[in-house]
């Protein structure tokens, strides 16, 4: 008896302390409610209506960047001294979905700008570094990327062969990145290099480069099969110079920076990938509701219920795993695992319901004229970048297998 | 400087939202339907904010009558940069016939009491198309059928909102949490003096008549025909 009532004071007490992440999975505090319709509506108004036409003209949303810069949806978690929102975590991922519910493209480019660039300068800049590189890139004028993979390595991070050597009082970066997402459009990037090769991934430097810069160029746009309206490409460094107080964090410091980075932006693909989600099934409902078959509308048909109801599970379970790691990263407890798990099941769940969406369209979901074969398309490199589902699935062994320490 | 706009905002149900007539065509339907700020309203917020940030008046203060959730759509008008809300409470049966004879008397009562120089709505009325203050006069740019007009009047006036007078901004991220801080002030009607009984009572509410396809002809003389087939001339 007595054990049961103290297992119920601990039950109790840890429901106390988490009790308003708890509430906040039940439904959201109005705050986050008022914001999310906020970029629900803004989505809905100005990204919907034009993603189509983004997409077919790889086209990068200035002027769109630049509204949501003054709405704070660039820069959510800096806080505001620096001109960022400041709002957390949870507030930040609910608007990178609502955004790539209406153009995937501008989500990424939001989260990347958010995640991968301010981030890191929040987290490891010192005062004067912080003053300088973020409070441009939070007004949308301005984006920032991340350049961490080479041709040579993705998922391999720790084989960077971007070298870094001192020269005076400067940093001389030469070597080559790949993928780098918004590179065309950015005016800051964090470089990855290697100060040490012998000390392989502990031998890892983080650098701030700004762009356009001497000795750093911009290798062809990729012609991706999604997300368009982002720009991709290789970052190529030929005796690229910075002042030595260029050097983010410490020397040696910048694998752990890039894992910890990426630990966080995985929230933000995992949101992305939500958004692309909600919208091919918002896509697949409402056309199950219109369109006739066999004398019904063919909502009326279990196949196509039991399809909606499969994309809107793994919608729902993906949601609430990126508002939990969400929430622990705003109580500053340990995430890393929830956000892996966060980014495996929503990427996993945009391909399927992009997937499913086009089956319930029939050849409608084949065609340009319906959203959904953009779905398709966008929801794809969710699985990939950030860490690719196998690396996601490491992690979440890794963490999983320390709890069972022997 | 003029010291205070009160701004009139009004919960209905959401523009994109298809309306639906109830079975037993009582009204319509409303529960578990999205509804937001009228956007007439939307421009006559922004409308009064913009005259804030001119610093042409102090303060804006937001009203909705209704019941508990109008307090969203005030919230939207603080987060959009109005100082405080007024919630005047009506619900209920009171909430169903409230028409637009009570509402003016409850706008004009919170008016007086407030001392509010300018009270600004979405239209319908006399509607403006630029609002400008000139010392103790507002100058007033409105359409009329033939054009445009300007007119100046002596405030405390009542100013209606069209569509060209702006385009309401997105509330941004930092204002949202302003405006939790920002304060609602619950009112009844009974204590502005106002009664609420309707003069209207509802009938019955029918779907309008569906559209039907129309006739494409050939000549002018075919239109007359068909016209006077259908005992239209």
């Amino acid at each position: 008896m007595s054990a049961l009532i103290k297992a119920r004071k601990a039950v109790g007490l840890a429901v106390g302390c988490g009790a308003r992440s708890l509430t906040q999975l039940a439904e959201l505090p109005e705050l986050h409610q008022m914001m999310r319709q906020t970029c629900r509506d803004y989505a809905d108004r100005e990204l919907a209506p034009i993603a189509a036409q983004l997409d077919k003209s790889h086209t990068f949303p200035a002027k769109q960047v630049c509204e949501l810069g003054a709405m704070g949806v660039m820069a959510v978690e800096v806080p505001e001294s620096l001109g960022g929102a400041g709002m957390d975590y949870l507030a930040y991922s609910l608007a990178i979905e609502e955004l790539s519910r209406g153009c995937a493209s501008t989500g990424v480019i939001a989260s990347v700008n958010n995640s991968l660039y301010l981030g890191p300068v929040l987290k490891f800049g010192s005062e004067e570094q912080k003053q300088q590189w973020i409070p441009p890139f939070t007004t949308g004028e301005k984006v920032g990327c991340f350049a961490l993979s080479e041709p040579g390595n993705g998922s391999d991070a720790g084989a960077a062969s971007t070298v870094a050597r001192q020269d005076g009082g400067e940093w001389v970066l030469n070597g080559t990145k790949a993928w780098i997402t918004n590179c065309w459009d950015a005016s800051a990037s964090v470089v990855f290099a290697t100060t040490d090769k012998s000390l392989k991934h502990k031998g890892i430097s983080a650098f701030l480069v700004p762009m356009p810069h001497p000795g750093l160029s911009l290798g062809k746009k990729e012609d991706k099969l999604g997300i368009r309206a982002s720009s991709t490409a290789n970052i190529i460094l030929e005796d690229c110079r910075v002042p030595l107080g260029n050097l983010l964090g410490e020397r040696g410091m910048g694998f752990k920076i890039a894992m910890q980075t990426l630990d966080s932006g995985r929230i933000g693909i995992a949101s992305q990938a939500l958004g692309i989600a909600q919208a091919a099934l918002d896509c697949a409902a409402d056309y199950a509701h219109k369109r006739t078959a066999f004398g019904a509308p063919i909502a009326k048909m279990q196949a196509i219920q039991f399809k909606l109801a499969d994309m809107a599970v793994a919608l729902e379970s993906a949601r609430l795993l990126t508002w939990k790691a969400s929430m622990l990263r705003d109580a500053k407890k340990p995430f890393s695992k929830e956000a892996a798990m966060a980014k495996l099941a929503a990427s996993e769940a945009a391909t399927f319901c992009s997937h499913q969406a086009i089956q319930v369209l029939g050849g409608m979901g084949y065609v340009t004229d319906m959203p959904a074969e953009r779905h398709y398309r966008d929801a794809r490199i969710t699985e990939i970048y950030e860490g690719t589902s196998e690396i996601q699935r490491l992690v979440i062994a890794n963490q999983v297998l320390k709890e069972y320490q022997q | 400087m003029a010291a205070r706009v009160l701004v009139g905002v009004k919960r209905v149900i959401d523009y994109a939202v298809k309306i639906r007539v109830k079975p037993d065509n009582t009204g319509v339907v409303t529960d578990g339907v999205k509804h937001s700020m009228n956007p007439f309203c939307e421009i006559a917020v922004e409308e009064a904010v913009r005259l804030k940030e001119k610093k042409l008046v102090k303060e804006v203060v937001a009203v909705s009558c209704g019941p508990q959730q109008v307090q969203e759509t005030i919230r939207t008008a603080l987060a959009m940069g109005a100082d405080r809300g007024i919630h005047v409470e009506v619900s209920g049966k009171d909430y169903d016939t409230l028409g637009p004879l009570q509402v003016s008397k409850i706008l004009a009562a919170l008016a007086k009491k407030e001392e509010a120089s300018l009270v600004i709505l979405g239209k319908q009325g006399t509607f403006a198309s630029e609002v400008t203050i000139d010392g103790d006069k507002i100058k007033v740019i409105r359409e009329i059928d033939g054009g445009l007009e300007t007119i100046k009047i002596n405030m405390p006036a009542v100013v209606t909102a069209d569509l060209r007078l702006n385009t309401p901004r997105y509330a941004t991220l930092p204002n949202i949490m302003k405006a939790k801080k920002k304060k609602i002030a619950s009112v009844k009607p009974g204590e502005l003096g106002v009664d609420l009984t309707s003069r209207l009572e509802v009938l019955r509410v029918e779907e309008p008549a569906q559209r039907q396809a129309g006739v494409k002809v050939e000549t002018v003389e075919d239109l007359v025909g068909k016209l006077k087939e259908a005992g239209r001339i």
